[in-house]
């Protein structure tokens, strides 16, 4: 018996001799300063000799994020007339991504040749003019219940009222649509609380459907839209033909917010040319921006979308180049839109989170006007109205608005937080208004503090700020003017994001972004862990158009070249370090289509694809299946490579392309 | 029962001598059992793991075997494997793994038969299952070292890295990997119904010697 079980007990000590060496050597991690041990040393010495003040030390330990560590929000800004959008992390404002939209770009390979970027690209074509640029204002992430969910971004073009919709699963554009009657849309993108539909309004008013008239027919021909893109989740696309338009004078739109919870159901979007005035400095009247400044009063446009979709539905519509439309007649006599009188020229119109208040801020008025929404149903039932010269009904300003605070010169736009309180930036002082909400009591309502930013702010995000939810914390200040706060780089100086801290007590500015690859105007910032993005697409061989196996996906070994009369269709595959085949023969005057599948599954494996004198640039992100054609129009010898530096064999990662006389 | 039976499977026992030491005879049974018992979970679960460390691999790479499939980060393994020439892993073992299933079952059985055998050749019957672990060790290492040793000589890094053997257990280096590989759950189970064989074994023997010398005795006698 004893021979048996010490046996047994070797095999038992073997065992755990065996487990006992999976132990891994741990490399020491410094340990956190404490608080009773306060600032070491060293650090009070680098303070010293850089001159930094307490707040200069609270600011870069807020913001600064060691290696590794992930940002806490993630800032989506639009570029402006870079025609893209910028994502950063927040607090650190590193720059993450610079998703292309509208202007091509060849790092993402978009625009460069790839079939899935050119096709969305030319969609948003115009009348059969190729446009690549655009102006990209008013980014609008998807929601669910009012709240980010993570999911979609739209974002506007406002040269040419366009919208596209970037997939938060790859964090690339999938569908560019141009409203058809518009030419121009500022008041875009904004979103209903589920994401039913995307609202846009027009800006510079035209005939719809881009009809010739000349402009002393201004107020009888010349119109706006405010366009409600239908858009289907589970498809991720836009569509049009579901979507409809509501006719609107041409009282020049500027933006606009979609209710939510009390207001869910109706839009609000802020005009500044109710004079409909025509400009014509050569004929001796005063410039634009005169002649719109008349007026006291502009108008607030009040849509019920839950009525127009009725409406539409009872068949009480026209269709225009292939939109529906609602004409003025029918809106004003169906319940659907409605004007309140606002004081002179406002620019933003933003919803409380509880979707109780409409803040419209003043931009020439120093006030922000608050309107209830309680107020704008109760004046609608009673009737309290006038009418437009278009026969909208105009409801009595003192009937639906709430309260008046005034902030400073030159309140643009308004955010909210978790505390009650709303932010209002003020253009002409340069600063930052934070004021009280006060509910049902008009008088609670009332200026808090300011804080002064640098310089010429325009819009303003905090965290999570125009959902039914804001978490406070953090307020991102986009800045128009730089002026002195960056090194000289010559005349065009960056744009100065700047980070506030709105946690508690005074508002502080903690942070200084240069922005120097575009000029944002709004910005959304959404929970780090709310979005869901892919490391690697889900399967090899994938189209990230359909968001699906791709046809021409091909696997290792499978790699070909198929010859049909003149035209060549080539099957590559892409894996460190090798493109397969590497020899492409061809002849002078082929077409040619050109399929590479990036093979690899580990995460930033990415290659890059170019292919000189053809302008084909490429980025095929693990699991990709991506197409380019053209014309070999021209003979020789050429060198196609991979340009992202995948490997230590990466130059070695070409091949070459034999085009025969 | 006939005297042929009784000679090769080993003497019965008698009614009254069950029920007089009813767990004398019981715990051999229930040892065995358990032993197959887990021999049979343990094909379910992987056997052993080989991780490699690289500064740009942060998550590590990891290849996960089971007595029938390779599982993790395989494709990317490969991939690198391709640099200094190492055969794809999935051409590893591939006899031992289509029969496995088959092979770890009948092992099993064979356990589980033991269970009825009444003499010696209960051990040679349980041999399978006791010698299990030892031999998935000895059949990885031999792969390991066939992989290692054969390397193509024409791949791109096959100047700097020369073939080598991975150590089946605890830590290796190769090119800027480190790599450590352990065994995993099933194996650790393979081992635990090892030393339940060899625990078995004695109480089978203590429990059945005595009926078998006496079976023995009465043969001589007769």
């Amino acid at each position: 018996m004893k021979k048996f079980l010490t046996i047994a007990l070797v095999i038992a000590l073997v065992a755990i001799g065996i487990a006992a060496c999976g132990g891994e050597e741990e490399t020491p991690t410094p340990a956190p300063v404490s608080v009773e041990g306060g600032l070491p040393a060293s650090a009070m010495e680098i303070a010293a000799a850089r001159g930094l003040t307490p707040d200069d030390i609270a600011a870069a330990l807020k913001t600064y994020t060691p290696s590794g560590k992930v940002d806490e929000y993630l800032l989506f800004m639009s570029g402006g007339h870079s025609g893209n959008v910028i994502v950063a992390g927040i607090p650190s404002m590193r720059i993450l991504k610079n998703i292309a939209v509208f202007t091509p770009e060849s790092w993402q390979g978009y625009g460069f040749g790839s079939r899935e970027s050119e096709q969305i690209l030319d969609a948003g074509n115009v009348n059969g003019v190729k446009i690549r640029m655009g102006d990209t204002h008013h980014p609008a992430l998807s929601e669910t219940n009012g709240d980010y969910d993570g999911e979609y971004l739209f974002i506007n073009d406002k040269t040419h009222a366009r919208v596209a919709v970037v997939d938060l699963r790859d964090f690339e554009t999938k569908q560019i649509v141009k409203d058809p009657l518009l030419i121009s849309a500022h008041g875009s993108t904004f979103v209903t609380p589920n994401t039913e539909y995307v609202v846009q309004a027009s800006q510079y008013n035209t005939p719809l459907g881009w009809e010739y008239a000349p402009i002393s027919e201004y107020k009888e021909k010349y119109r706006g839209t405010i366009t409600f893109w239908k858009f289907d989740r589970a498809k991720g696309r836009i569509l049009p033909e579901e979507s409809f338009a509501v006719e609107i004078p041409p009282y020049w739109q500027d933006l606009c917010d979609a209710g939510k919870l009390a207001s869910d159901g109706w839009a609000f979007c802020n005009s500044f040319n109710s004079e409909l005035y025509t400009g014509g400095v050569t004929e001796g009247n005063p410039p634009f921006e005169a002649g719109v400044s008349q007026r006291d009063m502009d108008y607030l446009h009040i849509i019920n979308w839950k009525r127009a979709e009725e409406v539409i539905k009872a068949g009480k519509y026209e269709t225009l180049k292939g939109m529906k439309l609602i004409r003025i007649p029918a809106a004003a006599a169906e319940g659907v839109l409605y004007l309140a009188p606002e004081p002179k020229s406002p620019h933003g119109v933003d919803v409380s989170p509880d979707g109780k208040y409409i803040v419209v801020a003043g931009k020439l008025d120093p006030h922000v006007t608050v309107y209830s929404i309680d107020k704008i149903k109760q004046a609608i039932a009673d009737k309290k109205w006038t009418t437009d010269d278009y026969g909208i009904p105009v409801l009595d300003f003192d009937a639906v608005m709430h309260a008046q605070v005034e902030l400073g010169l030159g309140p643009l736009h308004t955010q909210f937080d978790d505390q009650g309180y709303a932010y209002t930036s003020l253009f002409l002082d340069s600063a930052i208004a934070r004021w009280k909400l006060g509910g049902d009591d008009p008088s609670a309502y009332a200026l808090v503090e300011k804080t002064p930013v640098q310089y010429n702010v325009g819009h303003i995000a905090a965290a999570e700020g125009d959902t039914v939810n804001p978490d406070g914390k953090y307020l991102v200040a986009l800045n128009k003017w730089a002026v002195d706060r960056f090194a000289p780089i010559g005349p065009l100086l960056p744009q100065n994001i700047q980070l506030l801290d709105i946690s508690s007590g005074q508002m502080k500015v903690i942070y200084d972004m240069p922005m120097g690859i575009g000029e944002p105007h709004y910005a959304q910032i959404i929970k780090t862990d709310k979005i869901k993005a892919w490391d690697v697409y889900p399967e090899v061989g994938w189209d990230p158009i359909a968001q699906a196996p791709s046809k021409y996906a091909t696997k290792a070994g499978e790699e070909r070249v198929v010859r049909n009369g003149n035209q060549v269709e080539i099957f590559m595959t892409s894996i460190r370090s090798r493109l397969t085949p590497d020899h492409i023969e061809i002849k002078k005057g082929d077409h040619v289509i050109w399929h590479i599948t990036n093979i690899e599954t580990a995460k930033d494996a990415t290659h890059g694809f170019q292919l000189g004198g053809y302008n084909i640039s490429l980025s095929i992100e693990p699991g990709e299946t991506t197409t380019f054609e053209f014309d070999a129009v021209n003979d020789g010898v050429f060198a196609f490579y991979c340009t992202e530096f995948c490997s230590a064999l990466h130059l070695e990662m070409m091949g070459y392309m034999f085009v025969q006389p | 029962m006939t005297a042929d039976m009784e000679k090769l499977l080993g003497p019965r026992v008698p009614a009254d001598e069950l029920r007089a030491h009813r767990t004398r005879y019981l715990i051999p049974t229930l040892i065995f059992a358990a032993a197959a018992i887990l021999i049979v979970i343990s094909m379910f679960l992987p056997y052993w793991s080989l991780t490699l460390h690289a500064p740009q691999y942060p998550q590590g790479l990891k290849v996960v075997a089971y007595v029938n499939q390779l599982q993790g980060d395989v494709a990317e393994i490969d991939g690198l494997n391709h640099y200094i020439g190492m055969r794809r892993l999935g051409e590893a073992a591939q006899f031992e793994m289509q029969v496995s299933i088959f092979a770890i079952t009948g092992i099993a059985l064979l356990i589980l038969a033991a269970i009825f055998v009444h003499n010696w050749w209960a051990a040679l019957l349980a041999l399978p299952g006791l010698l299990l672990p030892f031999f998935f060790l000895a059949d990885l290492q031999f792969w390991l070292a066939n992989f290692g040793q054969n390397l193509d000589p024409t791949a791109p890094l096959s100047s700097s890295v020369k073939p080598f053997v991975p150590p089946a257990l605890g830590v290796g280096k190769i090119a800027q990997f480190r790599t450590e590989a352990y065994p995993e759950i099933g194996l650790w189970l393979a081992f635990v119904a090892s030393a339940l064989i060899l625990i078995g074994l004695y109480f089978h023997r203590r429990a059945y010697k005595p009926l078998v010398d006496a079976q023995k005795q009465a043969a001589k006698a007769g």
